[in-house]
């Protein structure tokens, strides 16, 4: 067990590394520079770009980027906050953003199963057509119509939660925002728990739980619920690093200082190191989550538990 | 069979049960009569589709969700603080029915060992799992009385194989566990649905065999639905003969192998494989069973009976009693049909039997 996970750390550094490799080329691709000022003479991007080591071939620039990075510097952003590292730009907007993401997951998931299980146990009935209307509702209308409408009712209107994100009221002003980001997630997981749990309740082995005399919760959760799972985190993993690492809309709608906007920021004036940092950031949130995730597919379905030899069993 | 009284354990009477589906309504039950004493053995035989499995899961109280009881009862009697009780099975509330029959006095084994072990729950605590629910047993009891269910069924290193998973066994030991988890809260009455048909021939008669040695040691009754005489033949006292949602023929296994009376027993019979055959090509019974989407008229059986009468198509043959214990539904034992001779070769595999024994 440990030997595989060693060893999935290990591929994964590679990975990462090839990843850092892809964005610095398709970086060069990209057309114009940093320093995009109309003020600013040749001679002086001459000195600029010298000064910053964009005059060096791309492998060499490469080469020191990855060495600085292992030594945990990330760079300075030329031209979004000039000269400030880039582990400060994001060290106050990286964690709202995970925390607001955070909570649309955990919300979209917990309802989403709670929705799902209702309608599949009531198949055919009116609380499956109101949960299926739900997720249809949530799966097909797009966040920023949530948001405006919260920010509205909620907001405007009733005057219960602060309409902008405010670093004093956190939780409060993080409610919205999450509720909006995770409708999408609930109204997915919902539609998938539901085809799950009525492909497992017709089952042989939930018959055969019945006729043993287990009813009620027991069964759904000892017996359906455990191995409707099994797909259901497969399709939450890359929702949940979809969240984490922000909405450009919501963060607008509700002046969030999330890295959403950052990095679209970033990517329009070409501040290169911002964009390579960020997208090496969710690449590793990615590889990490999908850990976790290819672990847990272990703790629950023993069909594919790992063995102590670091294969498959 | 002897002199001695026996004890009813289950009374289905006119047991009617329909499905709605897309298509419409299905009739899968029509009216089944049905009766098992205190450890005897009953088969119900026939076609797939014929309502064998049906008829036992409306009995376990397992019914798909689409299925409607139209009519009938099913009473089950069984032994309470010494004395016997009789309970409406049909009536019961469907968590009454978990709470006090499933489990712990009707037991079901299925069809498919395959599919039928929840793949995400070690098997020993499959096994312990009835008896911590119905009777709050310790943990340590049911570990135990768990490692002893495993080894009366047949399975090596028990210990070993509690911590394993349904896919690290073979479909003869996952049979075996099935069986294990059926005895697990000691049942009075066993249902086996078709409990061989997805093994291999030769663990076949290696699981019938311990069903049987079960029941001698236990003393319970036992319930086979099969397709299959041959297993009939091995371990029924009684066989009952379903076909398009009615029991045709009913009796002793003598009886019904030695002196069949309906036409599609006869059938059912010539086509059984047989190594002494002299002729080399199985016998089949021609066309196949009604669509029960549709009311039946006459006899179901009638467009597939080479010896139909004519009033077979327009009036369903009541039960013709032959023998105290013997009932066919067929018109040709009616005072007035003509006289109709068994099929050649089955006649011949009869008075073979006759000789042999039909075990």
């Amino acid at each position: 067990m440990h030997k595989y996970i060693l060893k999935r750390i290990f591929l994964s550094v590679f990975t990462l590394l090839a990843i850092t490799l892809v964005l610095f080329t398709l970086l060069q691709f990209m057309p114009g520079s940093p320093f995009n000022d109309e003020k600013l003479t040749d001679d002086q991007r001459t000195v600029l770009n010298a000064k910053y080591g964009l005059d060096q071939p791309v492998y060499v620039q490469f080469g020191k980027y990855v060495s600085n990075m292992v030594q945990g510097d990330f760079g300075v952003s030329y031209n979004i906050s000039k000269n400030t590292p880039i582990s400060q730009l994001i060290q106050t907007r990286l964690p709202v953003s995970i925390r607001i993401g955070g909570m649309a997951v955990g919300l979209g998931a917990i309802v989403g199963l709670i929705f799902g299980v209702i309608a599949a146990l009531n198949h055919n009935t009116f609380w499956d057509t109101l949960c299926t209307a739900v997720s249809v509702l949530g799966v097909s209308v797009p966040s920023y119509v949530f948001a405006l409408a919260l920010s509205y009712t909620f907001g405007f209107r009733l005057s219960w939660l602060p309409m902008l994100y405010s670093s004093k009221a956190e939780f409060a002003s993080s409610v919205m925002p999450s509720i909006a980001l995770g409708m999408f997630t609930m109204a997915s997981i919902a539609r998938f728990t539901r085809t799950e749990m009525l492909e497992v309740l017709g089952s042989d082995y939930m018959l055969l739980a019945e006729s043993k005399g287990i009813s009620g919760a027991p069964l759904i959760l000892r017996h359906a619920l455990r191995n409707a799972m099994i797909p259901i985190i497969t399709v939450l993993a890359p929702l949940i690093v979809d969240l984490m690492t922000g909405s450009l809309v919501v963060e607008k709608i509700f002046s969030i200082p999330g890295v959403g906007s950052l990095l679209v920021t970033a990517i329009q004036s070409n501040d290169y190191n911002v964009v390579i940092s960020l997208s090496f950031i969710y690449s590793a949130m990615y590889i990490g989550i999908m850990l976790v995730v290819d672990l847990l597919y272990g703790l629950i379905d023993p069909r594919i538990r790992i063995t102590k030899e670091g294969g498959n069993a | 069979m002897t002199t001695k009284t026996r004890e009813k354990v289950l009374e289905i009477r006119d047991l009617s049960i329909s499905f709605s589906t897309t298509a419409g309504t299905v009739n899968a039950i029509r009216g089944v009569d049905m009766d098992l004493y205190r450890g005897e053995t009953l088969a119900i035989v026939g076609e797939s589709g014929s309502g064998k499995s049906v008829t036992a899961k409306a009995t376990m109280g397992i019914l798909a969700k689409n299925g409607n009881v139209e009519s009938g009862s099913i009473l089950y009697t069984y032994q309470h603080e010494g004395a016997p009780k009789t309970v409406q099975i049909l009536e019961m509330k469907k968590r009454d029915m978990r709470r006090h029959i499933n489990g712990k006095r009707i037991a079901m084994i299925f069809q498919d060992p395959m599919t039928s072990l929840d793949p995400t729950m070690p098997i020993g605590k499959q096994i312990m799992e009835g008896m911590i629910w119905h009777y709050k047993t310790t943990k340590k009891e049911a570990y135990e009385k768990a490692v002893e269910l495993l080894t009366e069924v047949g399975i090596d290193e028990p210990e070993k194989r509690m911590k394993q998973y349904p896919h690290q066994l073979s479909g003869g030991m996952r049979q075996r566990v099935v069986i294990a988890i059926a005895l697990a809260c000691d049942p009075e009455l066993l249902i086996c649905d078709e409990p061989t048909t997805a093994l291999d021939v030769t663990i076949q008669a290696k699981i019938l065999e311990l069903i049987q040695k079960i029941q001698q040691e236990r003393g319970i009754s036992v319930i086979y639905i099969t397709h299959d005489l041959g297993v009939v033949a091995k371990v029924a006292d009684y066989v009952n003969v379903m076909y398009a949602g009615r029991i045709v023929e009913k009796g002793t296994i003598d009886e019904i192998f030695l002196d069949p009376r309906h036409p599609y027993t006869w059938g059912l019979l010539s086509a059984m494989p047989d190594l002494d055959m002299e002729d080399d090509r199985l016998y089949t019974i021609p066309g196949s069973p009604p669509n029960l989407l549709h009311p039946v008229q006459g006899d179901a059986f009638s467009p597939r009976n080479v010896y139909a009468l004519n009033i077979d198509d327009r009036r369903e043959p009541p039960m013709f009693q032959i023998s105290e214990s013997h009932y066919a539904a067929t018109w040709l034992l009616d005072e007035h049909a003509p006289k109709v001779a068994l099929p050649p070769e089955l006649q011949v595999r009869i008075d073979r039997m006759k000789k042999e024994g039909v075990r």
